[in-house]
Formats: C-alpha cells, sequence, structure tokens
C-alpha cells in the first residue's frame, strides 16, 4: 500500500486528494490537473483528442420530459456520492465516471425506474458508500438515534434542574 | 462527583477513534467493493484486436481468471505494467485486459509501446459494463474463480507487495479449481 | 537572509512563549509580583517576533524568493502582488503562521485591554495562552517549517491554486482563524478561573467581551467562506456539509451556546461549571478542526496536503491541551449548585434551552461528521454521512430555537409567566403568520420549506422589532450596546432563515445547450449568447461567452461567464457570472465546448433566489456580536470590579 501512496493512484486525470495545498474545497479535476503538472508526465500518451474528450464537466443539457423528472433526477445526483472524488456528489462531480452514473441515472428515470430502484442499482455496485443519506439500519442506528436520545436526555435534565432550582425559590 | 469526569471520558474515547482512524486514513480512501463474493456481472463486449469478436463474461466461467482494468490514459497502469506482465506470465490463469473509457489506436499504441503480457482485452470504450462490475478508477485488478465468483479486488496499482498477495492468492483459486 | 530572520524570529517567540508560559505562572502561584510583572513583555515581545516571521513570508512573497520552498510552490511571477500577499497564508505552512500571528495579537489585546483585572488572574490567562502558542510553535518549527529552503532554487514557482486567486480568499481565512483563536482567550479566561481555584462569576464577565468578539469573527469567516464557495466553485450552492465546513461549523455552535451560557453566569452567578465546561469545548473543537483540515484523517475535497505526521502531532497537542483542561475540571470545576434560584418560565430557562438545542446540534455535527470513522472502526464497512443527514438533523433542532428564540429577552430573570412573556409577543406572531403567508403567495412560493421560511423568519425579524419597541419606549431608544446587538442578531437570524428558506425551495436550475445566437428564456429571463470569445488576464487564458439577458424585452445586464485556465499550472478555473440581487441573483456558469462540432456550449443557468439575505443575515449576527462586545459596561464594570467586590447585578431583568 506504501507504494501506492506515493505515486498517486487515481481515475482519469484525477488526483490523489494529497497534494492539494489550500484550505478550502477543491473540485477535483483541479487537482488531477495538478498532478499531472507536478508529475510532469503529461499523458505523453494520449493524443490531443483524448486529451480534450477528458474534459468533462458536471454542467450538461438533458433533455427531460418533465420537471418530475428533472427534480427527481438533480435529488438522486445530488444525494449520491462520488467515489472517485469522495466528498463531492455525482451533481458536483466533473469526472468522467460521474458523468457516465448521470446518464445511467437519466436513462433509468427515463425507463421509469423509481427512485428505490436507482439507489439499489448504485448500492449493488457500490456499496452503501455512494449514499450520502445513510439508511436506517442496525449500524447506523445511533448516528439517526443519537441526536434525538441525546436531546431528550438533556430536555429531562433540564427540567430536573430547573425543579430543584424551583424548590430553592420557594 | 464522576459527573465531572464524563467530558474528559468521553474526550478520550474520541481521541482513541481518531488515532487509530489516522493510520486507516489511507485505506478507508479506498471504497471496498460489494460485488466480493457475488458472481461477475454480465457483460458482453468486443476485443481491443479483435472489434469484431463478442466475447461475454459468461464465456469465461469454468477456470479462474484476472480482470485487470486499465486505459492508456491511466499513468499509474504503466507504473504497475511489469507486475501485470508478471501476473501474465507467472500466474497460470488467463489475464483479461478491460480497457476502459480509451480510444482502440490510443490503446493499440500503449500495448505496442510496454507490452501486451494479456490473454486478450475487451474494450469498454462507453462505460456501462464497467459501472456493472463496480469500476471506479483504473488500475483495478479483480480475481474471479472457476465458478465466476470475484474473490478479491486490488484498487490502484499493483506494486511487488500487492503482486505476491495476489499470486498466493490466484494459487488458493487453482487449487480449489483442481479439487 | 530574510528566511533566516524570519526562522529565528520564530524560534525566539518560541523561547518567549516558553517563558511566558512557566515564569509568571509560578509567579501567580507563589504571589510574586516581579514574575507576573514579566507577563505583559514577554507578550510584547512574543507578538514582535511572530509579527516579524509573519513579515518575512511576506517579504519573500513578495520579492519572488523561489530559494523559498514555500514560495516556490505557491506563487509565480505572473501572480499579481495582492495574491502573492494571500499566498502567504494560502499554504498549511503559512496558514499556521498566520494562526500564531492572531494568538500573539489577541495576547497582546489581553494584556492591553484586561490591565484592570487582578494582576494573578490576568497572569494566568495569558500564560495559558503562552502554552497554546509553545504548542502552534513547536509545530510549525518542527513539522511545516514555511522558511525551508530548496537550493538552487527553480527560475519561476509553480502557482497559487487558482481558487485562491479571488478576492473572498484574502479575508475569509483570516476571519476565521480570529474566531477559532479568539476562542482560545475565552479558554485561557476559563482555566485560569480553575487554576486559581475560586471559580466566581468574575471571570465571566471578563471574558464575555472576549468571546463575543471571537464568535463575531468566525461568523464573519463562515460567512465569507459560505459565499466564497457560492461564486468561486460553480455549484452555485452555499453550504455543503464538508466535514471540513462542519469542523468550523461546530465551535461556531458551541460558541453560540457559550455567549448565552456566559450571560446566566454572569448575571445569575448560575451554571458557572457548564460554561467552563462550554469554554473548553469551543476551543478544544476549533483544535479538532484544525486536526481534522490538516491530518486528512476525513476525505474531503478541502483539505491542505495530507500528512499523518502532522496528524499525530495535532492530535497529541490537542489531547494534552484538551485532556490536561477537562482533567482540571474534573477536579476544579465548582460542584455545589451556587448563584439564584429560579422557576419554570424565565430568562435562566430561556437560556438554558437554548444552551441544550445549540449542543446538541454540535454533538449531532460532530457525530455525523465522525461516524463513518466510527463504523470503520468497528468493520461495519463503509458509509457516508452527507448534507441529506445533516439538513434533516439540522432543521429538526433548529425549529425549537426558532420558535422559542423571541420569548427569551422577554423573560425576566428569576420568574416570570407565560402570559407576561408571550403578550408582547402576539402581534408579532400574527404579524408572521399572515404576514409570512401573503409574501409566499405573491412570490408564488407555494411548498412548505418556503413558506416555514417566511414565517420563521418574520417572527424572529418581528419579535425583535417588538423587543426593541418595548425596550426603546422604557430607556427612550437608547438602549445599552449588548441589547442592540442582541436585538441585530436575533433579526439576522430571522433573515438568515428567510434565506435559506427561498434558496432551499425556489431556485431554478437550468443545464442548457447555447450556440452563439442562440437565445433562452430561464424563469421569465431572456438570455441570449453572442459569442464566446477569447480573453487574456495577467497569469491565464480564458473563453467567455458574452449574454446579453433581458426581462420583458428591456436590457438588464450583461454576462460574461469564463472558463479559464492558468499559465504555470494548467488548471481550469469556472468563472461563473453573477448579476446579484435583494430579491435574486442570476448566476451563469460556463460547462464544456459540446462535442457535436456546432460550437455549442453546455452553460448552467441559476436563479437563486433570496441568497443574499443569507449572507446578509449572517453578517447582522457578526454586527451583532461586535456591538454586543464593545458595550461598555464590560469594560467600565472590569475597572470597578476589579477594585471592589462584586456587587450585584447592575443589569435590571427586561
Amino acid at each position: 500500500m506504501n507504494k501506492a501512496k506515493g505515486s498517486g493512484f487515481r481515475v482519469q486525470g484525477s488526483g490523489g486528494l494529497r497534494l492539494s495545498s489550500s484550505v478550502f474545497r477543491l473540485p477535483c479535476l483541479l487537482l488531477a490537473v495538478l498532478l499531472l503538472a507536478v508529475s510532469g508526465t503529461l499523458l505523453a500518451q494520449a493524443s490531443p483528442e483524448a486529451q480534450d474528450e477528458q474534459r468533462f464537466s458536471r454542467i450538461e443539457p438533458l433533455d427531460f420530459r418533465s420537471e418530475v423528472e428533472q427534480a427527481r433526477f438533480r435529488s438522486l445526483t445530488n444525494e449520491l456520492r462520488c467515489t472517485v472524488c469522495q466528498n463531492e456528489s455525482l451533481a458536483e462531480s466533473d469526472v468522467p465516471l460521474a458523468r457516465d452514473l448521470r446518464r445511467e441515472i437519466f436513462h433509468m428515470i427515463q425507463d421509469g425506474r423509481s427512485d428505490m430502484e436507482i439507489r439499489s442499482f448504485m448500492v449493488d455496485r457500490y456499496g452503501d458508500f455512494v449514499l450520502y443519506r445513510p439508511p436506517l439500519a442496525g449500524h447506523t442506528l445511533l448516528l439517526w438515534a443519537g441526536p434525538i436520545v441525546l436531546l431528550l436526555g438533556s430536555l429531562i435534565g433540564v427540567i430536573i434542574v430547573i425543579r430543584r432550582r424551583q424548590q430553592a425559590l420557594q | 462527583m464522576i459527573r465531572m469526569i464524563i467530558p474528559l471520558a468521553i474526550f478520550l474515547g474520541l481521541v482513541a477513534l481518531l488515532l487509530v482512524s489516522l493510520e486507516t486514513a489511507e485505506q478507508r480512501k479506498l471504497v471496498a467493493s460489494p460485488l466480493i463474493g457475488r458472481p461477475v456481472p454480465n457483460f458482453t463486449l468486443p476485443g481491443l484486436h479483435d472489434p469484431d469478436v463478442q466475447r461475454s463474461s459468461a464465456d469465461l466461467q469454468g477456470e479462474p481468471y484476472i480482470i485487470n482494468v486499465w486505459g492508456s490514459w491511466c499513468w499509474a497502469c504503466r507504473e504497475e505494467h511489469p507486475y501485470i506482465e508478471r501476473l501474465g506470465n507467472e500466474s497460470g490463469i488467463p489475464l483479461v485486459g478491460f480497457n476502459w473509457k480509451d480510444e482502440r489506436q490510443d490503446a493499440l499504441r500503449w500495448l505496442n509501446q510496454f507490452g501486451d503480457a494479456w490473454t486478450f482485452h475487451m474494450v469498454d470504450f462507453e462505460g456501462r459494463a464497467a459501472i456493472d462490475l463496480g469500476v471506479y478508477g483504473a488500475p483495478e485488478t479483480f480475481l474471479v474463480d472457476h465458478e465466476g465468483i470475484i474473490r478479491h479486488k486490488h484498487i490502484g496499482p499493483v506494486d511487488q507487495t500487492v503482486f505476491e498477495d495476489l499470486m498466493r492468492r490466484i494459487m488458493e483459486m487453482r487449487s480449489e479449481a483442481e479439487s | 537572509m530574510i528566511a533566516e530572520f524570519g526562522q529565528i524570529s520564530l524560534i525566539l517567540a518560541l523561547v518567549l512563549a516558553a517563558l511566558l508560559a512557566t515564569l509568571p505562572l509560578y509567579g501567580a502561584y507563589r504571589n510574586n509580583q516581579a514574575l507576573m510583572r514579566l507577563a505583559p513583555s514577554l507578550v510584547i515581545g512574543h507578538f514582535v517576533f511572530a509579527a516579524c516571521a509573519f513579515g518575512s513570508l511576506t517579504i519573500l512573497f513578495l520579492r519572488h524568493d523561489f530559494t523559498v520552498a514555500n514560495v516556490a510552490i505557491n506563487s509565480n511571477l505572473l501572480l499579481p502582488w495582492y495574491y502573492r500577499l494571500s499566498a502567504v497564508w494560502g499554504s498549511h505552512e503559512g496558514s499556521l503562521l498566520l494562526w500564531i500571528l492572531m494568538l500573539s495579537g489577541w495576547m497582546l489585546a489581553v494584556s492591553i485591554f484586561s490591565r484592570a483585572l487582578p494582576k494573578p488572574y490576568v497572569t494566568r490567562v495569558l500564560s495559558v495562552m503562552g502554552m497554546i502558542s509553545i504548542g502552534f510553535l513547536l509545530f510549525t518549527l518542527l513539522t511545516s517549517n514555511p522558511f525551508d529552503r530548496i537550493l538552487p532554487g527553480p527560475p519561476d514557482g509553480q502557482d497559487l491554486n487558482p481558487l485562491l486567486q479571488d478576492p473572498g480568499m484574502i479575508f475569509h481565512p483570516p476571519l476565521l482563524y480570529m474566531g477559532y483563536v479568539g476562542f482560545s482567550v475565552a479558554f485561557g479566561f476559563a482555566i485560569a478561573g480553575l487554576l486559581g481555584g475560586r471559580v466566581e462569576r468574575d471571570w465571566v464577565r471578563w471574558s464575555r467581551p472576549w468571546t463575543l468578539m471571537a464568535w463575531a469573527f468566525l461568523t464573519g469567516g463562515i460567512t465569507l467562506g459560505s459565499w466564497w464557495a457560492y461564486y468561486e466553485l460553480g455549484w452555485g450552492g452555499w453550504w455543503f456539509w464538508d466535514p471540513v465546513e462542519n469542523a468550523s461549523f461546530i465551535p461556531w455552535l458551541l460558541g453560540t451556546a457559550l455567549i448565552h451560557s456566559q450571560a446566566v453566569t454572569e448575571k445569575r452567578g448560575a451554571f458557572p461549571a457548564w460554561t467552563i465546561l462550554l469554554a473548553i469545548a469551543a476551543f478544544s473543537t476549533s483544535l479538532l478542526g484544525t486536526f481534522l483540515v490538516r491530518s486528512g484523517v476525513l476525505t474531503s475535497v478541502h483539505a491542505f496536503a495530507n500528512d499523518p505526521e502532522r496528524g499525530m502531532f495535532i492530535l497529541a497537542f490537542m489531547a494534552l491541551v484538551t485532556g490536561a483542561a477537562l482533567l482540571l475540571y474534573a477536579i476544579r470545576a465548582p460542584r455545589i449548585m451556587t448563584g439564584k434560584a429560579f422557576g419554570f418560565i424565565s430568562r435562566e430557562t430561556s437560556l438554558l434551552l437554548n444552551n441544550v438545542f445549540f449542543t446538541v446540534s454540535a454533538g449531532m455535527v460532530l457525530l455525523g461528521t465522525l461516524y463513518p470513522l466510527l463504523i470503520d472502526f468497528m468493520g461495519w464497512g463503509q458509509i457516508s454521512v452527507g448534507p441529506p443527514y445533516f439538513g434533516a438533523m439540522f432543521v429538526l433542532l433548529m425549529t425549537p430555537v426558532v420558535l422559542l428564540m423571541p420569548l427569551g429577552p422577554f423573560s425576566r430573570w428569576g420568574r416570570d409567566e407565560l402570559r407576561r412573556v408571550f403578550s408582547p409577543l402576539v402581534l408579532s406572531l400574527i404579524g408572521a403568520i399572515v404576514g409570512g403567508l401573503a409574501i409566499a403567495a405573491l412570490l408564488g412560493a407555494w411548498n412548505v420549506r418556503a413558506m416555514t421560511g417566511w414565517i420563521g423568519g418574520l417572527w424572529l425579524i418581528l419579535g425583535a422589532l417588538s423587543y426593541f419597541f418595548r425596550q426603546g419606549q422604557t430607556r427612550r431608544f437608547r438602549l445599552p450596546r449588548h441589547q442592540i446587538g442582541m436585538i441585530l442578531a436575533h433579526a439576522g437570524a430571522g433573515v438568515f432563515v428567510i434565506g435559506v428558506g427561498m434558496m432551499e425551495s425556489m431556485t431554478v436550475e437550468r443545464d442548457v445547450r447555447f450556440e452563439p445566437g442562440q437565445s433562452l428564456e430561464v424563469a421569465g429571463y431572456q438570455f441570449e449568447l453572442h459569442e464566446i470569445a477569447e480573453v487574456k488576464g495577467p497569469n491565464w487564458i480564458a473563453d467567455e461567452a458574452r449574454f446579453t439577458v433581458s426581462r420583458n424585452d428591456r436590457e438588464i445586464t450583461q454576462m460574461n461567464p469564463q472558463k479559464r485556465r492558468y499559465h504555470r499550472s494548467g488548471q481550469i478555473m469556472t468563472q461563473v457570472a453573477l448579476r446579484p440581487g435583494v430579491f435574486h441573483d442570476l448566476y451563469v456558469a460556463m460547462g464544456e465546448p459540446l462535442q457535436d462540432g456546432s460550437g455549442a456550449w453546455s452553460i448552467r443557468v441559476h436563479i437563486n433566489p433570496f441568497v443574499r439575505w443569507i449572507w446578509g443575515g449572517a453578517a447582522l449576527l457578526m454586527l451583532g456580536g461586535i456591538f454586543s462586545a464593545t458595550d461598555r459596561r464590560y469594560w467600565r464594570t472590569q475597572k470597578s470590579e476589579a477594585q471592589e467586590p462584586v456587587a450585584g447585578s447592575g443589569e435590571v431583568p427586561a
């Protein structure tokens, strides 16, 4: 693994996250180019056309049949995490795989598949990792119930404290 | 009162968690495939040298094999190439190239330059089969057993350590297939 | 030479910090005046050397000294001078230097403005802050030296990340760090109180303005970051619940709880232990944020160059600082219920509820941010926790806050009646519901988010206004600054809520294919693309789309989004075109030329309603913090307080 760490493995022009040098949110593609520039081996083999094709964008005109489908597409792509540029959703990511997956989702919506089906399509291939909204299950119980239990507990605590204080008042 | 120690206890737990997580940070970036232990999904793809030949994943069943995802645009593939070559020569099982989101000419030129140790290549220019296979980067290397079950997936370039690990697993699969 | 000078300055600052952390503290313990009197001079020296180090790095950047690795990596000959200036804190190393400069600045401010406080107490505060400075100086010198040389230096440097080549980026980090670091003052005051053994309400009164100031800076820093992300990243969003954003948000939530609990502790002497704990927590989570950003323990698209070794160092430092503070807390925190008694309906209760909701929210964000680590640790697989989780939970936890916030200021200390608290607000409530529904109807915003946003927001604004008029009548509108601050902040929260409600429900977003000469209508606006032209900047070249936007056949504006390519690094940047407006922004971003040979581009058009209200509300929050912090009461009482023992709270209950 150590070797892989240093060599900056990653997908089509999207850099391992190690090389960035800023505090702030960096779109993945930028890192990629940075990484290439640093490694100094700017795709010696790839033809210019191929390089050009690598410039994808999250901005794509797609022909939706209805506002509803468009809204579904938007909310699905926003809730699914890109495995390549982790911490970008599919909607936010510029990487080619994200584009492929967006198209896949687009086609599935056109084929009349439900949101549930589309999500499980993604999970079957890439695992729970892709869900920005973790499923409610045994291992996520603490996540979903934790804040609510904490809130109720604190409220009860507050009531007890106030009761004691109230007694002091009398 | 015990109560006053609670914040400290929670904090120490937090530090312990962060300490462990710091160690596993690199590893956690790799998204484990849910397909391990499951059959290879069905896909049919044309060959690279032989565009007219359609091969399907079902055709491959019967013996263990390796799927290696690569592309000429992927510089880490160049890095792992010597080890992939060794896998092709030393593993004794088919090494299937899965040429992903590439251009035919680029791919052929690349093989010409670096050498072609694969048994044959399937090409997935569109990347749809790759999605079914849960590919999210190149290089990736899958080990499939004789029953067509994905046994292992390595994400990232193969180096000496990974190579040895893969060879060990391949030997296991081969002896399973023989028995 | 300059690099070496900076290096030596850093080392000297470290020496002075070490002296400050020990000698005066011992003096305070022994009541040795001579040793205590060292503290202010050491603080001045510490500041001077920190400033020298920072100045050195600045000069190195301005002079293009590429023999310094940090300069060579983050700057180049083409970079304009103002970005060379902000490049000083654009890298991990430089930003640490900024952190140290600010810490030393806060220390200097404390030693100047808190002169009137009891000597042993201020001395302890400064010593504690000195200890924190030691940690950061060691961190910088040992793992992240900004003055490392590369010899021979390259003829030209690489580049400052183009995302940081932006005016917003010049100010965002300094403000944010001012907030983070500012919480170290509250931390120092709390620890000094614990060290002194007798924790009374004095320390709270003294630390209030500092906490408010730090909180205001943090609010400003986060707001600026949100604004920057909005126009610079081209996603059109304003908050992403990214781990690094969460890292800055947790201290903010705890800081918000802290400034409210300080009020109870100061005025009524109640819950001193809780207030101390919050002060420790607010600063500790600032350190935690630093750890999360710089260690690479969480995958984030923000992130400095990650280095486990650095992560180790900060983690150890955090364990030491927070661990020691919490241990001291466990030993020394006041265990007896102190303070005056109060009933269920009272100002105390309302502030306590504020603390519950804000602390639980902070806990929720922390839990969500770290949960994937826990799952991995337990071997339960890989999960992601993202915006859908945080958004839903946060709204759930903040709804009661919005409902109760206007009631708080109207409630009296000690004991009150619900009727009396609520009756002045009946009009506001009716106004909020009627007005909210009416405005939503007028805007065609028939959805739950927009309507609740309007009702909740108006409730907060009208509630704050009615408090203003109520107080104004009795005081002839000569309100003390801390009350004005509170009113501004609460109204600001209302403005913010409206912005969020609209932005999260009424945003129009279209990805369209545009050919030059083509014209398209989006939400009543006619966008016409004239041409795609090539333009050149100082260190980049860009494709620029030239749009004319009109409404009802009347031209409104020209919009020219760009796709830039930076020469040195080859990085490609989307430069969005924005037409800001009070009620909505027009927002255009370029995608890519389409591959169909038509010369068409993919273009994203947003209409973002009320997005300015989000930052406007946040700006009011910040302003409120500043107003409160500068209330003369804190500074005046400070002096009289120091001379005579606490005379009951001077403030008349509202």
